[in-house]
């Protein structure tokens, strides 16, 4: 597949395709972070993840609307506005669905999968009526536009970086919050042994609505950095759902930088093909090695060691 | 009076609803529908076989396959392939540039016919590969998980990721399957026109049969040993393989039979559609596959027919009238079910209907033998006895 190409050619291609999977790398990054809380720390399945995505850009969509309308000399930073609104919005909804659904069924975690799915429909549905089947764009800030030329056949644009820049804070974000902060003890103490962290008083019904939240959240931001680069439609959420459970399970459920490595890994092997093959086969080339893969190596890349 | 066993278990209350469904499927439907409608019967009928190979897998074993639409698929394109072959002759193409190869491979530059459609020329290599194909591939998929103790969660995703791959690749192999329209223009089965509204009317009594077939297989299994062991694993895995069983092997073997159902269900539905295309495997068909067990009551076979039979019959009468509804139904039609009765429309049976029964039975036989009173001490000794949808009622807690 590599005839014709000189090797100066074939760096090029790398190096453009490399890019070109960065931005894939970095919207399964911050979709992955969000269900790595979800499902590797409480074990919840949340099929509604891609939906609580896309909630995330249509509130971008609504504030560049609004800046357009109201606030014209502020439309360079209304980004940084909807991003906080974004993850508002969707924990809000995330710790409601906690204590209306998911509070109930965190014995029976295939249930929860069917149980989210249900309410994945409903919100796509729901986003079908309230913005139209059609898909919607946010007219982005004049400083994100354009590209940096690296070399005469190498450019990056600006938007894709940007969104790369966001993922990469938000995972040092959530890894300090988790690793590194006492709210992140507790929730490791909850995963680890419940009756055990109960016992030394830890709210831990408090602790699985929090988490359940920050873990919608994060998918908002990401909804938010996703409409940089792309246009959302009511089920675009669901073109990356079953991609970015693989990138949890591929990397280990419970480590962050399992996670990582295998958005990395999984976006670049992508891309990358995608150049030499159609796109298609380049995904069902990618998804095959990764179930492979699974199939020798059920834990993941980066699997907790404990005792079972 | 000598009454033979068969005779004895249709008047007991399990055959019963056995006759009950049997009445509705061969008696009521035919004589109360127009053949169109009957036809859409049989087609929700097909989805019955992937339910009810998801009881056997899910609600029993506690193996939940989102891919089951790749079996039902496998099936189906398995028979589409053997339609469209028939249906290709020089003679029917000779306006293509290569006669005698379906059109879809014609319009996509291909000028022989590939391998793997050779075989699909017998019918007899058909009937088995519409069992065997999806069954090879669940062997593949089971031994490769369950040996390894892969399970829940993981076991599901991982079969949606496969029901991905599949569909992606179905549709950009277009010049070998079709695409995204998939394999159309079917209309003879061995120089049966199954299009006239007789073929229709006797696919539909033919899928009637193999779904009893398969009902029945289904109940073997449960009343054997091994149905038992299929519960006891779900309940208590270490347990089953400390006693000595094979864990993975019970796991390969239910998924396998999960997944030969689905097969039969895939290839009826070729029939009685006339197309198939990727739209009926994908992920979002898949999931749908287990609502309609889901909602019949995830541990009895024959609610998961009734299950298929309601939710695609809500999902057409829904579609028709009200498109822009559906999703908000079947949104809450799944969290329903789950929330509200993880046991379904035969839990809600049992509980509410059965002990109405159970009034009327008793009455009916006081009457007849008055002198027969409880024992004291074993009052349900002779319920025991009587069919029960859930053998092992699924209780939340358990997991």
């Amino acid at each position: 597949m590599f005839d014709g190409y000189t090797s100066s050619e074939l760096m090029s291609i790398f190096a453009m395709q490399g890019f070109a999977g960065l931005s894939l790398f970095s919207v399964f990054v911050l979709m992955a972070l969000g269900l790595a809380i979800i499902f590797g720390q409480m074990g919840v399945i949340n099929m509604a993840h891609g939906e609580f995505m896309i909630l995330g850009a249509y509130t971008t969509y609504l504030t560049s609307g609004l800046f357009e309308s109201y606030l014209p000399g502020l439309f360079g930073g209304y980004f940084f506005i909807a991003m906080i609104l974004a993850f508002l919005v969707c924990a809000a909804l995330g710790a409601f669905v906690e204590w209306a659904m998911v509070r109930h069924l965190y014995r029976r975690p295939l249930d929860t999968l069917l149980a989210t799915w249900g309410l994945s429909l409903i919100l796509q549905q729901a986003y079908r009526s309230i913005f139209g089947a059609r898909e919607v764009g946010v007219t982005l800030p004049d400083w994100m536009l354009g590209s940096i030329q690296v070399t005469d056949m190498v450019d990056l644009p600006i938007n894709g970086l940007f969104v790369m820049i966001i993922a990469l804070s938000i995972a040092l974000g959530v890894y300090f919050l988790m690793y590194r902060s006492g709210w992140g003890k507790k929730v490791r103490a909850v995963v680890q042994n419940r009756p055990m962290a109960e016992a030394v008083g830890i709210n831990s019904a408090g602790v699985d609505r929090a988490t359940f939240a920050l873990g919608c959240g994060i998918a908002g931001i990401a909804g938010a950095a996703f409409t940089m680069i792309g246009s959302t439609g009511p089920s675009s959420g669901q073109a990356y759902i079953v991609d970015t459970f693989l990138v949890v399970v591929f990397g280990g459920a419970q480590s962050l930088i399992g996670t990582i490595i295998s958005a990395f890994g999984i976006s670049q092997a992508q891309s990358t093909m995608e150049f030499f093959l159609s796109g298609s086969m380049a995904k069902v080339l990618t998804l095959l090695v990764v179930v492979g893969i699974l199939m020798l190596r059920p834990e993941g890349l980066m699997a907790l060691k404990i005792r079972r | 009076m000598k009454q033979s066993p068969i005779l004895k278990w249709f008047v007991s209350r399990e055959g019963l609803y056995y006759l009950a469904l049997a009445l509705l499927l061969v008696v009521i439907l035919p004589v109360a529908l127009d053949s169109f409608r009957l036809n859409m019967v049989g087609k929700y009928l097909t989805y019955a076989f992937v339910a009810i190979g998801l009881v056997m897998c899910w609600g029993k074993a506690g193996i939940l396959s989102l891919g089951q639409g790749v079996f039902f698929g496998l099936g189906g394109y398995c028979m589409a392939m053997y339609l469209k072959l028939e249906a290709s002759t020089p003679e029917a193409t000779s306006i293509q540039s290569t006669p005698g190869i379906p059109d879809f491979m014609d319009w996509n530059q291909i000028t022989a016919l590939p391998w793997f459609w050779e075989p699909f020329n017998s019918f007899a290599f058909t009937l088995l590969a519409v069992i065997g194909v999806p069954v090879l591939l669940a062997f593949i998929i089971g031994f490769a998980m369950f040996t390894r103790r892969v399970g829940g969660v993981y076991f599901a995703i991982i079969t949606q990721a496969i029901a991905a791959i599949l569909t992606i690749l179905i549709i950009g192999q277009q010049g070998f399957t079709g695409g995204i329209n998939g394999i159309t223009d079917l209309r003879t089965l061995m120089g049966w026109e199954i299009r006239t509204d007789e073929a229709k009317n006797a696919l539909y009594f033919v899928t009637v049969a193999m779904l009893f077939v398969c009902l029945f297989t289904a109940r073997l299994i449960q009343q054997r040993k091994l149905g038992r062991i299929l519960v006891a694993m779900n309940a208590q895995e270490n347990r089953v393989r400390f006693s000595g069983y094979d864990v993975a092997a019970f796991k390969i073997f239910v998924f396998c039979l999960a997944a030969a159902f689905a097969g039969i269900g895939g290839a009826l539905f070729t029939l009685s559609v006339g197309f198939m295309s990727p739209s009926f495997i994908g992920i979002v068909a898949s999931i749908e596959m287990v609502i309609f067990c889901a909602l019949g009551g995830r541990l009895s076979i024959l609610g998961a027919v009734y299950g298929a039979l309601l939710v695609n019959a809500a999902k057409s009468g829904f579609s028709e009238s009200f498109p822009e509804l559906w999703p908000f139904a079947m949104g809450a039609l799944f969290i329903g079910v789950v929330l509200a009765f993880p046991n379904g429309l035969a839990g809600l049976y049992q509980t509410y209907v059965m002990p109405l029964e159970d009034r009327l039975f008793k009455r009916k036989k006081a009457e007849a033998t008055p002198a027969v009173a409880p024992v004291a001490g074993k009052p349900n000794a002779e319920k025991a006895k009587d069919y029960d949808p859930m053998i092992d009622h699924y209780s939340p807690e358990k997991s």
